[in-house]
């Protein structure tokens, strides 16, 4: 981790001098302190905002426009609102585990961003395990999740909990699966070597690469969805039927802390899948300064996600939500045995072309290419020709 | 190998719960996500309105008639207006026969929409609950210009209706019908027909023509079911036999007749044929008076008279006993949701807890209905 912003921090911090311990110590501190508090927390607090605006669009609402421009700092009054609120822990509850549940939670969100990699110098740790790290890192989400729906002694928090575990341990089979390809043709599990190993240009990103990747970038989506208790797998908070799920019994800011961590849940699903399949922070060679290209780095890895971010909530305002065991039948009967397929596939795929293949990368970004042309188009179809009628107000 | 002892939960769904539809109960018996049982408690908004009507007189009533089923209020006001006038034997104008159904058709409108809506909801897409009732207030607006409220309407009078149509508001109307069948294509190629929507409905809670004319089923309901029954038609009242409409019945497109998605898709067709009965009223009503001369004191004479009205929850019966004075003797209302909640507990068995969900959305009860 000698190249990162943990040296750049202790050059800042203590001159250009060799570091020792202590010092060193301190530059990681303060550059965990960077990330998490100019970037995790604030995206995780926005995008609530970001989405409450997408959602209220979709569903032809104004959404929050009240507080600063255009609403933007709702999120602040959401927050000084939940912070000021009473933290009732129930009577019947086991409070200890009660209590511990969010901060296990918001653990599973803030610790991924320690290998986070915001472009070539913007990370933490540069892990040799990196992508290892962060699906098992992300996994203990479910402890916090089951614990909150144990010791909430409510059965609709006992429902929703147990709902969690299930979809949560079973979508991390289909994610997994899906890694592989892309381990399988860098031969690192480095976020950093992952995406060192593709291009700046769309067609070298690894989704491309071959038609096993393909499939396997759309199911780690659809999966990372699954274990972010995002719509269509909303299941375990699923307010139609069980309330609130495992978040009933909870109030003030631990309630806050299970939201935050979904939606900041939603950046790192979305880093993952930009890190492994769309090329990451990539962006043209120039001989501009190192700072720039970072912050240009920096600013595509950020684009990148906010899209795939968008598109989740884009999902989530158009979908209901599929049953459990439709739930499960989607993971073990489709996701597994394709997640199987790809790897193996994958597998042999680099055994046949080891530098990969040209035609094969165009074809896949021409057919990509086609399906958004095909998605845009009927999207500006429908969008058209409903613009009469919903722009119509008989007696307004 | 010993067995691992489980144990039966019984889980309250309700009074409060998002997704009971107002003041409702189950007792649930389940194991894990499936139900062995859900029992229905009814009685929590039990209000006791027929026994108000016998205090409050006829005219009186007509307010309280609002509150049976305040999701479409019209087709009470119809159904009392009804029975008040059959006792007393007075005549309707043709105008007001007209007024009263253009009103209730446009309530009928409103009420599949929420229901339609909330059936989005209850299974977790928020969008098409938004999209409903933004066409809901639209028609909210109209029956506000018709008679001044949006939801507890008290419109109808005994003998016609409150107020005629003021002026201009036909051809808002119409211009609404024009809006409104476009948007139910495209609230069924946006939510309906969507893959997820129609595997969390179909082949879900089916119930066989048999058993929904045994549990007493009405309305929407039993339509889906296949049978075909609507009051409109087999017991024709007001001006209705002059339209020209069809009565939808569940075929089962989608998995088996009587489902819940043959239910969901059965208020979708009635919004399409309510649309076609409001045109043709539109276009067709003719002048004169809305109110027939009703003295103030109402003192009809001793007898008794059942009136139906084919309400959007169904068939709605109005039973009323005169005893000669200006106080009903006894008043009872014969409401659809009820009947619905009946076959909840044969039809619940077996099936999931998101499934109970559905099936009380797509039965289409309304608490207040069910006590009155």
């Amino acid at each position: 981790m000698n190249n990162s912003l943990v040296t750049l921090i202790g050059r800042a911090m203590f001159g250009p001098a060799p570091l020792d311990h202590t010092d060193q110590a301190a530059a990681i501190a303060v550059a965990c302190a960077v990330v998490l508090f100019a970037i995790a927390v604030p995206f995780a607090s926005i995008v609530t905002w970001v989405e409450r605006r997408v959602w209220a669009r979709i569903q032809s609402r104004v959404g929050p426009n009240r507080v600063g421009p255009n609403g933007f700092l709702q999120w602040l009054a959401d927050g000084v609102k939940h912070v000021c609120k009473e933290d009732v822990i129930p009577e019947e509850a086991d409070a200890p585990l009660f209590k511990l549940a969010p901060y296990l939670v918001v653990l599973a969100f803030i610790l991924p961003w320690a290998v986070m990699p915001f472009s070539s110098m913007l990370i933490l740790a540069d892990l040799n395990i990196g992508i290892l790290y962060m699906t098992a890192i992300t996994a203990l989400t479910v402890v916090g999740v089951l614990m909150a729906g144990w010791s909430s002694n409510n059965k609709w928090s006992l429902i929703g909990g147990i709902r969690s575990a299930a979809q949560i341990i079973s979508y991390e089979i289909p994610a997994g699966l899906s890694i592989f390809p892309a381990v399988l043709m860098t031969g690192t599990l480095s976020m950093q070597g992952l995406i060192r190993a593709q291009k700046w240009e769309p067609y070298h990103w690894f989704i491309f690469a071959n038609p096993f990747c393909f499939v396997a970038a759309i199911i780690l989506f659809v999966s990372t969805l699954a274990e972010n208790n995002r719509t269509p797998f909303d299941l375990p908070e699923a307010e139609s039927e069980l309330v609130a799920g495992f978040a009933t019994e909870y109030s003030s800011m631990r309630y806050l802390f299970f939201f935050m961590a979904e939606w900041g849940n939603m950046f790192i699903a979305a880093a993952i899948l930009v890190t492994l399949y769309l090329g990451g922070w990539q962006i043209p060679r120039f001989n501009w300064s190192p700072a720039l290209m970072n912050l240009l780095q920096f600013i595509c890895f950020l684009v990148k996600v906010l899209v795939l971010v968008f598109v989740s909530m884009w999902i989530r305002g158009t979908l209901p939500r599929v049953r459990i065991d439709q739930m499960m039948s989607i993971c073990w009967k489709y996701f597994v045995p394709i997640g199987f397929i790809n790897m193996i596939g994958t597998a042999i795929w680099v055994a046949f072309f080891p530098h990969g293949s040209r035609l094969m990368e165009m074809a896949m970004f021409a057919l990509a290419l086609a399906i958004v042309a095909a998605f845009a188009w009927r999207v500006a179809y429908f969008t058209r020709r409903s613009r009469m009628e919903l722009y119509f107000h008989p007696t307004i | 190998m010993s067995t691992l002892r489980t144990e039966e939960m019984t889980l309250n769904m309700g009074p409060q719960h998002p997704s009971t539809h107002g003041v409702l109960r189950f007792v649930i018996k389940a194991d894990g996500e499936v139900m062995r049982e859900a029992i229905p408690d009814v009685g929590y908004l039990h209000r006791s309105i027929e026994k108000i009507a016998e205090k409050v007189g006829y005219h009186g009533f007509m307010p309280y008639t609002d509150r049976v089923d305040y999701v479409c209020a019209m087709f009470t006001n119809q159904g009392w207006a009804m029975a008040c006038e059959k006792l007393a034997g007075i005549e309707v104008p043709r105008r007001g026969e007209y007024c009263r159904v253009i009103a209730a058709e446009f309530n009928r409108l409103a009420s599949h929409l929420l229901t339609v809506g909330l059936m989005g909801m209850d299974i977790g897409a928020m969008t098409p609950f938004l999209h409903a009732l933004r066409e809901r207030e639209m028609i909210n607006d109209l029956i506000e210009e018709l008679c001044g409220a949006r939801l507890t309407f008290n419109y109808m009078r005994i003998g016609g209706v409150a107020w005629d149509l003021p002026p201009g508001w036909r051809e808002k109307a119409l211009a609404y019908l024009d809006h409104l069948d476009p948007i139910l294509d495209e609230f069924n190629a946006l939510f309906s027909y969507n893959k997820i929507c129609i595997q969390r409905l179909a082949n879900v809670a089916v119930i066989s023509a048999e058993d929904a004319i045994n549990y007493n089923l009405v309305g929407p309901n039993l339509r889906a079911s296949g049978v075909k029954w609507d009051v409109r038609k087999d017991i024709p009242y007001s001006v209705y036999p002059e339209f020209d409409f069809e009565i939808p019945i569940g075929r089962g497109e989608w998995g088996t007749t009587g489902d819940a998605m043959d239910r969901y898709m059965m208020r979708i067709r009635e919004m399409v044929q309510s649309s076609r009965i409001l045109r043709q009223a539109l276009t067709q009503i003719p002048d004169g008076p809305v109110l027939a001369k009703v003295v103030r004191n109402f003192k009809p004479p001793a007898g008794e008279c059942q009136v139906r009205v084919e309400s959007a929850r169904g068939d709605q019966g109005w039973y009323v006993v005169s005893d000669g004075s200006s106080y009903p003797w006894r008043v009872h209302v014969r409401t659809g949701s009820f009947a619905a909640m009946g076959i909840i507990q044969k039809l619940s068995r077996g099936l999931m807890i998101a499934d109970l969900v559905v099936l009380i959305a797509s039965l289409d009860v309304i608490a207040p209905e069910i006590d009155r």
